[in-house]
């Protein structure tokens, strides 16, 4: 990050606070994790804890969170890696960066991923879904003077919030077949799911709200574009979390919508692509932070493959993995970050030698690449064995699933060897000499994450008990012991990771020649899906100004007229097709004061359409809106025919003080135009007595009018109906109503006070 | 368009629409009225008055900007649904004080809600026809 704003000695303080800030904000965070682990070493039983409370009671939808093994065990990453981050942050940032927003949403990003791990309410879980996809576009967009930033953080949220649209639609569907938003009851109604028509279409949105969020094939070029955010960013929310929470989606859903053939098949099939295209765009990568997004989709694809094989010991594997990935993946983000803000460079090509002047750092980096090559004793190693078992052990393609999973092994190895010895080892580069360990607080987070990466490999049985045990049993939905061992006692196991680190190494030593050889597949970049993004996101802009230029001409003639066509065209379509003449039994009586009325209406709006100036057409106008009034009046509606007459009044008003200023043509419009315009008149005309004679032909009475006069006095103390519902029954229409009628007056108030030369578009 | 009739006559129409936009304001509750049609009284009212005085004298016959009252309405709108929500009712409840006064009868929270409509109406006429009898 070449253009960040250098250090200066002046703003010390602003450092202190910064780093403060850090620590401080990490103390929350820190101390959930304590209660965490607190609460998961003391429980026994493995029944979900939930506390709920009412939020929208009348749409079933409940404030509720529910703790089971495997929402314990994303929230025990979320809490642990979080209060790292916010110490690492507060080293990383600098004052001119907007410090107090960062934290803001990271803060409000660590709260709602919270939430969604451990939503017991569907909505909850959506709302919780939604909300961190917006603070990731937030944080991407963190360093907002970059247009790469900004675009790459439009791109996340729309390929994102593509995902949260699919859930919403999934969790309507759940709705409508288990009758329940509650997860408790969603669980227990696998049976019924999957037996479902509507299954194949929950389970595709589900799926496609996972593929988005985790970054698969074909959404997952977002994540590397996202490596503009901060890099504690990229560390926490796109690799140890937010982007886990595809996983944690299927993991939850896996108990009803799993272990059917389509389950299998397309998870499966889906997850293949994006691991042999993850590890294969990850070791041709130059960029340290990109290599580690590639790696990071291969990461993800793998435990979503994991979850599609379905097996116990499939569930296990990617359960194991998702723990040591969250911990050697942050730590190699983290280290990036650092290598980055102290050499100033993230180049593959060009960094070497750092250990000498980064050795923490290094030996954190070296720890983490044991891990993410899945070498003993590191986790990762223990979550590939398990990986390979159960490619090898899958019921059905076991070969080419066993294929897949050493090329991917042999690919992570190569990422790993890329990211973590590759910067640190060989002859340091000659040049200034200002390279040095960052400061304490940076250091933390990836010592930490890095030896909990080794040391939960080395006294795997309590992670394996309290952790992966319980979780397990929540995805498979039946009692599971889990055993972690070095060796895992199959000797072909052993031989294809001896394979994949072998060719591993192997491929890294001819790194470069590789490159060379393989630079004419480059082209394939050109018809990648992120291609399509970039057409159909360019191609929308000019088709919405069509539209707008079409429907939104500023002609007000057009709309006026588009109002009655529409109303002519889709309620006469419905008339004609299936309408019950038979009960429009004819005219209901008619008083000889009613049938004058009528013709004074008929005339005055026959005046309108004859009227050789504007005056006389408002003046008929005006006729016509005391004649409805006067109709209000006669049939029992004293409220809206005292409304009527007033904006009747006011109309004329209005129209006289804008008819002034308007220049005085011979014609107004032309015959054929008045032609037009009273034939349009005319059928809304018939439409509408069609309807009344329709309505008023019917026998059932309204059941709205008896509650009404039942109720308007008795609970909300008022005589008159109309008030009654206006100011109290539907008293939030009547807010919304008094609310755009406020905006509309400030808009015409906008459009009357601009000066001559702005009404160009007139 | 200055007519010394209208001009004579608006400034004792003015007062007395003004009094039965507020009385039809005050008895909707029971009876025809409430704050739509009184603000739709109050605004005809100043309406007319812009009409034989000009708008400048309009405007200060009203003494404070037209575009406040919009503001002032919605927020009594939204005052009036809080005070459910400050007695722990949902928004929009509405509260009572068995306490009788003339014409409107009980006192209560949509009276305020109605005094909000009033305004907004009343805010809304005098903006355009202020504005657009300017100049």
């Amino acid at each position: 990050m070449a253009e960040r704003v250098r250090t200066h000695a002046s703003d010390a303080s602003g450092r202190a606070a910064i780093h403060l800030a850090g620590w401080i904000l990490a103390a929350a965070p820190a101390a959930a994790t304590m209660w965490l682990v607190i609460a998961i070493w003391q429980r026994s039983d493995s029944s979900p804890l939930i506390w709920s409370w009412p939020w929208v009671p009348s749409l079933n939808v409940d404030l509720a969170f529910r703790l089971d093994g495997l929402s314990q065990l994303f929230a025990l990453i979320i809490t642990g890696v979080g209060s790292l981050i916010y110490l690492y942050s507060g080293g990383y940032l600098h004052r001119g960066e907007q410090p107090a927003r960062y934290f803001l949403f990271l803060t409000v990003f660590m709260l709602a991923m919270l939430g969604l791990v451990l939503a017991e309410n569907l909505i909850t879980l959506l709302i919780f879904w939604e909300l961190t996809s917006i603070c990731s576009f937030l944080l991407i967009g963190h360093y907002h003077q970059r247009p790469a930033a900004r675009s790459a953080a439009v791109q996340s949220l729309i390929v994102t919030s593509l995902g949260g649209q699919a859930l919403l639609a999934a969790i309507i569907l759940l709705h409508q077949v288990t009758d329940s938003l509650s997860m408790s009851d969603i669980l227990t109604s696998g049976d019924v799911l999957r037996q479902d028509h509507r299954y194949t279409t929950i389970l595709a949105l589900i799926l496609l709200a996972a593929a988005t969020k985790s970054a698969q094939f074909p959404f997952h070029f977002w994540l590397p574009n996202a490596m503009e955010a901060p890099t504690p960013i990229s560390a926490y929310l796109h690799s140890a979390t937010m982007v886990t929470a595809g996983i944690y989606l299927l993991a939850r859903f896996h108990p009803v919508l799993g272990e059917t053939a389509l389950w299998h098949d397309t998870v499966t099939s889906l997850c293949v692509i994006t691991m042999l295209l993850g590890v294969w765009l990850a070791w041709r990568s130059d960029d340290l932070k990109r290599l580690l997004a590639y790696a990071t989709i291969a990461g993800l694809a793998m435990m979503i493959f994991l979850l599609g094989l379905g097996t116990e010991l499939a569930i296990q594997a990617a359960l194991v993995y998702l723990v040591a990935h969250a911990a050697y993946k942050g730590t190699l983000f983290l280290v990036a970050g650092m290598v980055d803000h102290q050499a100033g460079s993230r180049s593959i090509s060009q960094l070497r030698g750092l250990w000498r002047r980064m050795p923490l750092t290094a030996a954190s980096a070296v720890l983490a690449a044991l891990s993410m090559a899945g070498l003993p004793p590191a986790l990762g190693f223990q979550g590939k064995e398990k990986f390979y078992e159960a490619a090898h052990q899958s019921p059905r393609l076991a070969i080419v699933f066993s294929t897949v999973a050493v090329l991917t092994g042999i690919g992570l190895v190569l990422a790993a060897g890329l990211a973590a010895v590759r910067p640190f080892f060989g002859s340091l580069p000659r040049g200034p000499d200002r390279i040095h360990e960052a400061g304490v607080t940076m250091l933390i987070g990836p010592v930490v994450l890095a030896l909990l990466g080794v040391a939960m490999g080395i006294w795997h049985q309590p992670v394996a008990d309290k952790l992966i045990a319980p979780a397990t049993t929540t995805v498979v939905a039946h009692q599971v012991n889990v055993k972690l061992e070095l060796w895992s006692g199959s000797a072909a196991i052993l031989g294809l990771s001896v394979v994949s680190l072998a060719v591993g190494i192997a491929a890294y030593s001819v790194r470069a020649p590789l490159l060379r050889v393989t630079s004419w597949l480059r082209v394939l970049e050109r018809v990648g899906p992120e291609r399509w993004f970039t057409l159909a996101s360019s191609g929308l802009e000019p088709s919405a100004a069509v539209i707008t230029r079409t429907l939104q001409n500023g002609r007000l003639r057009f709309y006026v007229m588009m109002n009655p066509i529409v109303f002519v065209l889709a309620v006469g379509a419905v008339i004609v097709s299936d309408w019950d003449w038979s009960t429009v039994v004819g005219w209901p009586d008619i008083r000889l004061y009613e049938a004058i009325l009528a013709v004074v209406i008929l005339v005055g709006a026959s005046r309108v359409v004859h009227a050789p100036t504007r005056l006389a057409a408002v003046i008929g106008l005006g006729v016509v809106g005391y004649g409805v009034a006067l109709v209000f009046a006669m049939f029992g509606a004293p409220d809206v025919a005292m409304t009527q007459l007033a904006v009747e009044t006011l109309v004329v008003i209005l129209f006289v003080l804008v008819l002034y200023r308007l220049p005085h043509p011979r014609q107004l419009s032309s015959t054929w135009a008045r032609i037009r315009d009273g034939s349009l008149a005319m059928a809304a005309g018939a439409i509408v007595t069609l309807l009344i004679l329709g309505v008023t032909a019917t026998q059932q009475p309204s059941r709205v009018a008896p509650f009404f006069r039942e109720h308007a006095l008795q609970e909300a103390h008022g005589r008159n109906i109309v008030n009654v519902i206006l100011v109290d029954f539907r008293a939030l229409d009547t807010f919304g109503e008094v609310t755009v009628l406020a905006l509309a007056a400030l808009g015409i108030l906008a459009l009357l006070r601009l000066p001559e030369g702005a009404q160009e578009n007139r | 368009m200055r007519s010394l009739v209208l001009q004579t006559a608006v400034r004792y129409l003015l007062p007395m629409l003004m009094l039965f936009s507020v009385y039809l304001l005050l008895r909707g509750h029971d009876s025809p009225g409430g704050g739509f049609v009184g603000g739709l009284a109050a605004g005809a009212a100043m309406a007319l008055y812009a009409l034989a005085m000009g708008p400048e004298r309009a405007g200060n016959v009203l003494r404070i900007d037209p575009r406040l009252l919009l503001g002032a309405g919605l927020s009594l709108v939204i005052a009036s649904g809080m005070t459910g929500m400050a007695l722990g009712h949902p928004f929009l409840t509405g509260i009572w004080t068995h306490l009788e006064i003339p014409i409107a009868g009980e006192l209560g929270s949509p009276l305020l809600f109605d005094l909000g409509v009033y305004l907004v109406v009343l805010g809304i006429i005098t903006v355009i026809v202020l504005t657009l009898a300017e100049d």
